[in-house]
C-alpha cells in the first residue's frame, strides 16, 4: 500500500497528490512516469512523475479529472492508501547538451513539463517557460515555474490572464525575437503538441513531447501505447514517454486515444459518482 | 490386476453453448470413481517412459498406484515432492507430447490420462486438505527471483525447500505471470493459481509486487541488498505485429492486452473498471494456444463471430488439439491457411476488415517442413471490428538493458549454460520464456527446477 501523505486542489479540476514511494523517489527522474492503481477492482492508470522528493521518499502526482478513475483519486484523503503504485517507468528525458531551452506546458500537462524545467535550471541551463491555460480559474504551478525559469510566460486563451492567446504564438515570438532555442520541451494535450512540431520544424529547433497513449503494463508487454514515430512503431511505455515531436505521427495517436470515448461517455452519463460530482 | 480398456475415462465438460458465453472452466474434473477407473489402467510398467517425459520428472506410476487404491492425499504427496504447480501443471501441460506421449497404453488404444489425474489430486487436496506445507529452517542465505511466473515461482519453492531466504520481485500487481494475465480463467481458474501460490509463501517466500527489476533496482543493487545469487525468470512478454498496413488502427490488439485486459484486470466481470472492446466480429491472427485463449475469450465476451486466421493447416497448427477442438466447439470459425496483408479502417480510423490472401504449403524441404507461401490474385475480406495479433512474443528487455554482462543472443533470449542455467554473469541463473523465448508453462517450471539445483551448488561450494 503506497501513501496519500500530502493532497492539495490546484484548480476545480487539477489535484497534487504526494504518495509515500522511497523507493520509486530515489530514482525518478525527469520524464519518466508510474501506474497507479487505486483498488483491486481498479484500472492500471499510468502518470508522469510531476515531482520527487528523495529525502522524503515521496513521488508527487498531478492528475486531472477526465475519468473515473481520476474522479475516484481525487476523492481519495491524505491518509488514505493506493493498493499499487509502480515505478519509475519509462526513459528519462534526455536534454542532451542544450543551452538554451523553452520548456511549455499546456493545461495539466504543466505539471508534467515542470521537472524538466527543474531539472535543466538546476543544471545551470537557461530556462524559458511558456505555461498555457485556458483561462484564470486554471493556472496552475506559477510560483513553482518562477522559480525555475529564468523567464517565465504565461497564457490564456480568453486573456484573463497573463497574456491572451496560444503557446504557439508567444513561441514563434520568442523565436522570432532572437531567443536562439537549441531545445523545445513541449507537454500538454496531443493537439497542442502537434502545434508546437509544426511552429519549430521551419526553424530546425529539436523538440521533445511526451506522450501518454492508452497503456497497461507500462514495461512493454501489452502494445497498447504503440505510436509511430519516423515510421517505424515505437512503444511508448519503454521506448518513450518522449519521443522526437517531428517526427510523431499525431493523428494516428489522437485516434488511438479514443477507442474508449464511447465507453467513457457512457459511464459519465449513466454513473451516479459522475452525476454527484456535476 | 489393471483395467485393460483401450479408452481413456471421459472428463466431463460443460457444454459447448452454455460454456462459449461464461467463464467458468470448461473442464469439470473427475469424480473419485473415474480418477481410480482411469488411474488403474496404468501398467506400472518397468521401463517407465511418462517419467522422463515430464520436464519436472514427476514419479507418476507411484502416484497412480496410490490413486487406484483410493489413496489421494498419498497420490498428492508424491507428486508434489518433485511438482509445486500440481493444480496448474494438470490442467495446461500439453501432455499428450510428454509424459502421455511416452505412455505404454498409447501404443495400442488411448495412454493413461496422467494430467487429468494429477489435476483430481491438486483439486482433491485443495478441497480436503487445508495443512500448509512448513516453513524449512532457515540457512541465512538470501536468493532474489525476478519474475512470479512459473519458471520463478518453481524455482523458489525449491529454493525455499532447501532452507534459502527466497524474495520473488513481480513487476504486475499479482503473482502468477502468464498463469494469471494470460491462461484465461476457463481453462484455468485464478482461485486455483493464487492457492498453489498460498503454498509457496507458506514455505517462507516473499512476493514483493510492483517491482520492476531494470527500474526500480538493478541486478547490481540487488547484490548489494545482500542477495547471494539471482534468478532471472522474466519471461517473453514483448509481443510481435505482422508489421502490415492497418495495425495502428483502433481495434487491433497484440494477444497479450486483449488477454490482459480479459484475465488480469478482469474486464468481463461487473465493477472492474478496465474497459475492452464490445465487438461484432472478432479475427485471432495465429495459430497457438495464445491464439486459442483470446479466440475464446471473444466468444464468451459476447462477439457474434470469432475467426482464427492461421497461414499454414489445421494440421500444422501448435496449438493443443484439445484447445483447438474445444474452440471449434464452442463456434470458433477456422480461416487455415490465409494469411492476412492489409487491416482496413471505416471513417472513423477503426478496424473494419482484414484483408487476406490464400496460401499453399510447398513440398517438404530437406528439414522435413512445408512453407506457406502466397496463392496468386486470391485476396478476400473478413469484416471484423476486432483483430488480435496472436503470432508470438519475445523476451522484455528491461533486464538485459540495465545489466551489464548479462549475453543475450539476437532475439534478446538470455544465453545460459543449458545444463545449469547459468547465465554470463557470477551468481545470475535464468530460465522460462526469458530463456527459451515463448513456449510452455511445464519447459519454464523444468529450467526453474534446474536453476535452483544449480544456485544450491553455487552457495554451497562458496562456503
Amino acid at each position: 500500500m503506497y501513501e496519500i501523505v500530502y493532497k492539495k486542489r490546484l484548480n476545480d479540476a487539477v489535484t497534487l497528490m504526494k504518495i509515500d514511494a522511497p523507493l520509486i523517489a530515489r530514482k525518478a527522474k525527469a520524464g519518466q512516469f508510474i501506474i497507479l492503481r487505486i483498488d483491486e477492482q481498479g484500472e492500471r492508470m499510468p502518470l508522469t512523475i510531476a515531482d520527487y522528493d528523495r529525502e522524503a521518499g515521496t513521488v508527487t502526482i498531478i492528475f486531472q479529472i477526465v475519468g473515473q478513475t481520476t474522479q475516484l483519486l481525487s476523492a481519495m484523503k491524505e491518509g488514505d492508501s493506493l493498493l499499487d503504485f509502480v515505478g519509475p517507468l519509462g526513459k528519462a528525458t534526455e536534454f542532451e547538451d542544450a543551452k538554451r531551452v523553452c520548456v511549455i506546458g499546456g493545461g495539466v500537462g504543466s505539471a508534467i513539463a515542470y521537472p524538466s524545467a527543474k531539472q535543466l535550471f538546476s543544471d545551470n541551463v537557461k530556462v524559458d517557460v511558456i505555461a498555457g491555460f485556458r483561462n484564470k480559474d486554471i493556472v496552475i504551478l506559477e510560483d513553482e515555474f518562477r522559480a525555475v525559469s529564468d523567464n517565465l510566460y504565461i497564457t490564456t486563451d480568453d486573456g484573463s490572464y497573463g497574456e491572451k492567446g496560444f503557446v504557439t504564438t508567444k513561441l514563434k515570438e520568442l523565436i522570432d525575437g532572437g531567443n536562439n532555442y537549441d531545445l523545445v520541451v513541449a507537454i500538454g494535450p496531443v493537439p497542442m503538441m502537434k502545434a508546437i512540431a509544426d511552429t519549430t520544424r521551419p526553424y530546425s529547433i529539436k523538440t521533445i513531447v511526451s506522450l501518454n497513449p492508452i497503456m497497461i503494463d507500462g514495461t512493454g508487454m501489452c502494445g497498447g501505447c504503440r505510436v509511430t514515430v519516423g515510421g517505424e512503431i515505437k512503444f511508448a511505455c519503454v521506448d518513450g514517454p518522449d519521443f522526437d515531436g517531428h517526427l510523431v505521427n499525431f493523428d494516428e495517436l489522437m485516434r488511438r486515444n479514443s477507442a474508449y470515448k464511447e465507453r467513457e461517455a457512457h459511464d459519465r452519463s449513466h454513473c451516479r459518482l459522475y452525476k454527484s460530482a456535476e | 490386476m489393471p483395467n485393460m480398456s483401450l479408452k481413456r475415462v471421459p472428463m466431463p465438460h460443460q457444454e459447448p453453448e452454455v460454456r462459449n458465453k461464461n467463464f467458468s472452466e470448461v473442464a469439470l474434473g473427475f469424480t473419485p470413481e473415474m480418477a481410480i477407473e482411469e488411474a488403474s489402467r496404468c501398467l506400472n510398467c518397468k521401463t517407465r517412459p511418462c517419467v522422463s517425459g515430464c520436464p519436472v520428472n514427476v514419479n507418476i506410476p507411484d502416484f497412480l498406484m496410490h490413486l487406484s487404491k483410493g489413496e489421494f492425499e498419498e497420490a498428492y504427496q508424491v507428486i508434489t515432492r518433485t511438482n509445486g504447480l500440481p493444480a496448474i501443471c494438470g490442467r495446461v501441460c500439453p501432455q499428450e507430447t510428454q509424459c502421455e506421449g511416452k505412455c505404454v497404453r498409447g501404443i495400442k488404444g488411448d495412454s493413461v490420462s496422467i494430467g487429468r489425474l494429477e489435476r483430481f489430486c491438486a483439486d482433491y487436496h485443495m478441497k480436503n486438505v487445508s495443512t500448509l506445507p512448513e516453513k524449512p529452517e532457515s540457512n541465512g542465505k538470501k536468493v532474489a527471483v525476478i519474475g512470479a511466473g512459473p519458471s520463478g515461482l518453481t524455482c523458489a519453492t525449491d529454493l525455499a525447500k532447501l532452507g534459502y531466504e527466497v524474495t520473488i520481485f513481480e513487476a504486475f500487481h499479482a503473482a502468477g505471470g502468464v498463469l494469471i494475465y494470460g491462461i484465461p480463467e476457463f481453462r484455468l481458474p485464478k482461485e486455483i493459481v493464487r492457492k498453489e501460490i498460498e503454498n509457496l509463501t507458506a514455505l517462507g517466500v516473499e512476493i514483493k509486487t510492483n517491482m520492476v527489476i531494470g527500474k526500480i533496482l538493478s541486478i547490481d543493487e540487488l547484490f548489494d541488498m545482500g542477495y547471494k545469487a539471482c534468478f532471472v525468470g522474466s519471461g517473453a512478454g514483448l509481443p510481435s505485429f505482422m508489421g502490415i498496413e492497418g495495425e495502428d488502427l483502433v481495434g487491433v490488439f497484440s494477444a497479450n492486452e486483449y488477454l490482459t485486459r480479459t484475465n488480469l484486470m478482469k474486464a468481463y466481470q461487473q465493477g472492474y473498471d478496465t474497459p475492452i472492446m464490445k465487438s461484432k466480429a472478432v479475427a485471432v491472427v495465429g495459430g497457438g494456444n495464445v491464439a486459442m485463449d483470446a479466440a475464446r475469450c471473444a466468444i464468451r465476451l459476447g462477439a457474434e463471430k470469432v475467426y482464427v486466421i492461421y497461414r499454414r493447416g489445421l494440421a500444422e497448427m501448435p496449438a493443443r488439439k484439445e484447445e483447438v477442438e474445444h474452440a471449434m466447439e464452442e463456434g470458433i470459425e477456422f480461416k487455415c491457411l490465409n494469411n492476412p496483408v492489409r487491416l482496413i479502417p471505416d471513417e472513423n480510423g477503426r478496424v473494419k476488415a482484414v484483408e487476406c490472401v490464400e496460401m499453399e504449403l510447398t513440398e517438404p524441404d530437406e528439414s522435413g517442413r512445408r512453407r506457406p507461401v502466397e496463392k496468386k490474385d486470391s485476396n478476400f475480406l473478413i469484416d471484423a471490428d476486432t483483430v488480435v495479433i496472436a503470432i508470438g512474443t519475445s523476451p522484455n528487455p528491461l533486464i538485459r538493458s540495465t545489466t551489464p554482462g548479462l549475453d543475450t543472443n539476437r532475439r534478446g533470449c538470455l544465453v545460459v549454460d543449458e545444463a545449469t542455467m547459468k547465465t554470463s554473469r557470477e551468481g545470475v541463473y535464468a530460465g522460462g520464456d526469458a530463456v527459451t523465448g515463448a513456449a510452455t508453462v511445464i519447459l519454464a517450471m523444468g529450467a526453474g527446477k534446474q536453476a535452483a539445483k544449480s544456485i544450491d551448488e553455487f552457495l554451497s561450494d562458496k562456503e
